[in-house]
């Protein structure tokens, strides 16, 4: 039974957030014999998040989610990947190179999921482990602040409960994780640190799937996209094949987003209408559900020391994302994490400075070799020259010429090329730039590429209609997020970056307006959060005060 | 702690489920059975007392034997125990004071064969007798304590006190703290509204949840039925004859006429908005 605190209700352990870190850290510590409560925000587990989604079982990882969840593949998950793509596309020219190996590379094995119906089949196996120790799973509970007694961090308040104290604080709540910041271990500030992830979930009989893909129930593939479709901003398209479903979306750069002006809904669509897909698509396009979410780079952001007193960050509010080339890795960091973050506490269980978990957990990332795939020295030292600008001018500058194009278009660049698409080495080395997302691939695809003649008949819905289609429980007269400086100068960007919001659209969470003022003309920038879809970019590129909806407030994903 | 919440089914007056004779009386044979709607208020107090201070938790109903069904659903709504039926073709047509006895019959001798009561939560007024007295009769007939009007509760077990807000006059404006001593009966106000603002009591609603749903799937295996010789009652101050209350008929409320006449007016046109102001000018000063 959990004690109460003098004044506060305590737990050993509290977990914050039931997506894959907070799942793993829940189950290990439950492993443990550790009394450990578990807070989800969501109305249930999954209802919140969004994912691509392939979910990784890494050879080297200490580890994947089927060792702490047994059955996991068979309950959880949606098709494996057999089959993996990418497709570089110059206007209507597309070369496909095979990714399998770099797909394969330390990997275990590899399964699309749909993040509802994953996490919570993950909840209800974490509620009976932690049931056991005398905790469990709450959802519709926001964490919105941490406890803290003469400054040391010592609990958490919520919007639904009383402060609740523990001995150990897993902050498990993701990208937009409020934790992290109120502990000032992480920051909302720089756009070049985040990437955006949109995706939109398509039905389809699995029949059609089978014989749309080539595949055998049994059997998925996974296609990416590259190149001059998406223009100049950088970033790049994913297909996934489910059960009965497709997952079809983009993550962008969102400094990129914000410096071209994109609007993330219309680069989506221009993935669905390329030519490329109609094989796939034809003439039944059904879309169920449009989300969003932002998405960390490791590279710029993972922690190197996660950690606060006795809170740990593990998952995206660490920043463990893993963007290895056009190979996304955030679930099966989030896991590790979760699971290892869970072992340092119980190897340093009855420790009396409230910091010894967390510095274990440091060091554990550390020499199980996350920390160096989220942060690859590599990338650390070619990046430093590659984001000063000049290997990039350079490389561009060669390639774009005739002579560089001609290099990379003959046929030993051919041979040469698939082979360095397929380097883990190679691709975690590429600084973040055009070359790597546009130029490239648009020169491969012009040069190697076959012309696509296909008809696609894909009429994407309107964003009128994708926000029509979403479940929302709104809190009203309570908004999550409030414009500090409604000048278009300081919070404009979000007009265009937030996937709900467009120019010219009036039914989305921002919207400029111009008005005049003594004979001077100036553009507003107002919000209306009911349509959110609590994705976290206007947090960044906009100056707001944000914050999650109450629990259970807000969006409700079904797919996810 | 151990309460008893009592439950009635009533006619499901919703729309379409209702049925009226030609005369406009209600066809009861015709009519679904649903639980009173104010129940629900009671059986959240009582679900909240489960919750915070453990215990047992038993519905009781007095009726026909399909009024299992609502037994069935407060368990599925409270987590209840167990239930218990009063049902006996002696006990039909009794008006609130005959219910009453009957009730207080029943508790009287679940508290010598079960276990002492803590708690009997009531419904604030059926949707078909609209009377509000079978609640403070019955607690008079136990002479027990009786709070109504409850919007929040808190029980002291150990104390054996429980303090409550309720509504002075029903009204929303005037809200007074009172303290009684246990048992008793307790009658929420459709305003009562649970809390549980610590962890462990969501936990707790949960594993309940869980249980209750295997149990409700069974709910004939938890049902004790009691006719009026189990509870030792003469016919006489029962049913029909022990019921001073006739009624003497029942008046369908007229229905609205479903056609309105609505005429567009543009409120920025003077000429058109003055007959509209002249209208509602009498009302303006609160007449
Ligand atoms: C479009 C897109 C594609 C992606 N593709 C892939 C992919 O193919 N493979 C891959 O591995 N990763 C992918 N990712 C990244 C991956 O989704 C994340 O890295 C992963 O979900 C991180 O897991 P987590 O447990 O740290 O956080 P999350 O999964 O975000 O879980 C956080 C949980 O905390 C809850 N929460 C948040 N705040 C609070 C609070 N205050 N109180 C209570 N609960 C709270 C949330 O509701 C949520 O359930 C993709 C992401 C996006 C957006
Ligand atoms: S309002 Fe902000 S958080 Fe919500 S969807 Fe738009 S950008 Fe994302």
């Amino acid at each position: 039974m959990p004690t109460s605190d003098g004044e506060y209700e305590h737990y050993e352990a509290l977990v914050v957030g039931c997506g894959p870190g907070g799942a793993a850290a829940a189950a290990r510590l439950a492993d443990h014999g550790i009394e450990t409560l578990v807070l989800e925000r969501g109305t249930a587990a999954g209802s919140k998040n969004v994912s691509g989604g392939l979910i990784y079982a890494e050879d080297s990882a200490p580890y994947t989610i089927d060792d702490l969840f047994p059955n996991f593949r068979e309950a959880a998950a949606e098709r494996p990947v057999t089959e993996y793509e990418i497709h570089n596309i110059a206007g209507n020219k597309v070369k496909t190179f095979d990714l399998t190996d770099l797909h394969e590379h330390d990997t275990d094995w590899c399964d699309a999921v749909l993040r509802r119906h994953m996490d919570s089949w993950l909840e209800g196996r974490v509620h009976e482990l932690t049931s056991e120790t005398g905790g469990g799973v709450l959802t519709d509970v926001r964490v919105n602040g941490l406890l803290r007694e003469n400054g040391e961090i010592v609990g958490v308040t919520c919007d639904e409960l009383d402060p609740i104290t523990a001995d150990l604080i897993v902050a498990a709540d993701g990208v937009n994780s409020e934790l992290a910041r109120d502990a000032g271990l992480m920051d909302w500030e720089e756009p070049d640190e985040w990437f955006q992830g949109v995706k939109a979930v398509v039905e389809m009989d699995p029949d059609v799937i089978n014989d749309r893909f080539d595949l055998e129930p049994d059997e998925g593939v996974a296609h990416l996209f590259s190149g001059d479709l998406f223009e100049d901003v950088r970033g790049g398209g994913f297909l996934y094949t489910n059960e009965d479903t497709l997952s079809i979306g983009t993550v962008f750069h969102l400094d990129s987003l914000v410096a071209e002006q994109a609007e993330p809904h219309q680069l989506l669509d221009a993935l669905l209408t390329h030519p490329l897909l109609s094989q796939w698509l034809g003439d039944d396009y059904r879309e169920l559900e449009y989300g969003a979410k932002l998405v960390p780079d490791s590279k710029k952001v993972a922690h190197r020391e996660p950690y606060r007193d006795r809170l740990v960050l593990v998952g995206d509010a660490a920043g463990q994302m893993q963007a290895q080339g056009p190979i996304i890795k955030g679930m099966n960091h989030a896991v590790t994490a979760g699971a290892l973050a869970a072992d340092a506490y119980m190897l340093t269980r009855g420790n009396a400075d409230p910091e010894s978990p967390g510095r274990r957990y440091t060091t554990m990332l550390e020499q199980s070799g996350t920390m160096g795939k989220l942060r690859p020295r590599r990338y650390e030292l070619s990046s430093t020259v590659g984001e000063h600008g000049l290997v990039t001018r350079v490389s561009e500058g060669v390639l774009n010429s005739p002579v560089g194009s001609v290099a990379v278009g003959n046929p030993i660049a051919k041979r040469l090329l698939a082979k360095a698409y397929n380097s883990p080495f190679l691709v975690g080395m590429l600084p973040d730039t055009e070359t790597g997302y546009t130029t490239l691939p648009t020169i491969i695809g012009e040069q190697h590429g076959r012309t696509v003649h296909w008809e696609n008949e894909v009429e994407p819905p309107s964003l009128e209609e994708r926000i029509g289609d979403l479940t929302y429980d709104t809190d009203v007269g309570n908004p999550h997020i409030r414009l500090q400086d409604n000048s278009y100068e300081a919070s404009g960007a979000a007009v265009y970056a937030c996937p709900v919001s467009a120019e010219d659209f009036g039914g989305g969470c921002y919207r400029s307006e111009t008005v005049k003022t003594n004979g001077s003309e100036e553009t507003l920038v107002s919000l209306d959060t009911q349509p959110c879809v609590e994705c976290g970019t206007c947090a960044i590129v906009a100056d707001t005060e944000w914050e999650h909806p109450r629990g259970g407030k807000g969006v409700e994903f079904r797919q996810g | 702690m151990r309460s008893i919440v009592l439950t009635k089914g009533v006619p499901d007056f919703s729309e379409g489920a209702v049925s009226f004779d030609d005369e406009g009386h209600l066809e009861r044979g015709k009519t679904p059975t649903v639980m009173n709607p104010n129940d629900h208020f009671a059986l959240e107090a009582a679900l909240q007392t489960r919750v915070r201070h453990g215990g047992h938790v038993s519905g009781m109903s007095m009726g026909p034997p399909s009024y299992s069904s609502v037994l069935e659903e407060a368990m599925d709504y409270i987590y209840s125990d167990d239930s218990y039926l009063l049902s006996d073709r002696a006990l039909a047509a009794s008006d609130t004071w005959a219910t009453a006895i009957t009730l207080s019959a029943a508790i009287e001798k679940y508290q010598e064969e079960v276990a002492d009561v803590d708690v009997l939560f009531a419904g604030f007024k059926t949707a078909d007798g609209e009377t509000g007295h079978t609640g403070p009769q019955t607690a008079w007939c136990l002479e027990w304590p009786i709070v109504t009007h409850v919007v929040a509760l808190d029980i002291d077990p150990e104390a054996r006190q429980l303090r409550a807000k309720r509504l002075v006059e029903g009204d929303v404006d005037e809200i007074e703290t009172v303290e009684a001593p246990l048992p008793c009966v307790v009658i929420p106000d459709p305003e009562f509204s649970p809390t549980y603002r610590k962890a462990s009591h969501r936990l707790e609603h949960k594993r309940l949840r869980a249980a209750t749903q295997e149990r409700a799937a069974d709910h004939e295996a938890y049902l004790t039925t009691w006719d009026h010789e189990d509870m030792r009652l003469d016919p006489e101050y029962i049913g029909l004859d022990g019921s001073p209350t006739i009624v003497s008929s029942v008046d369908p409320i007229p229905k609205a006429p479903s056609e309105r006449d609505a005429t567009m007016v543009d409120p920025t046109d003077d000429a058109q908005m003055t007959p509209v102001l002249e209208e509602l000018q009498p009302f303006a000063a609160g007449d």
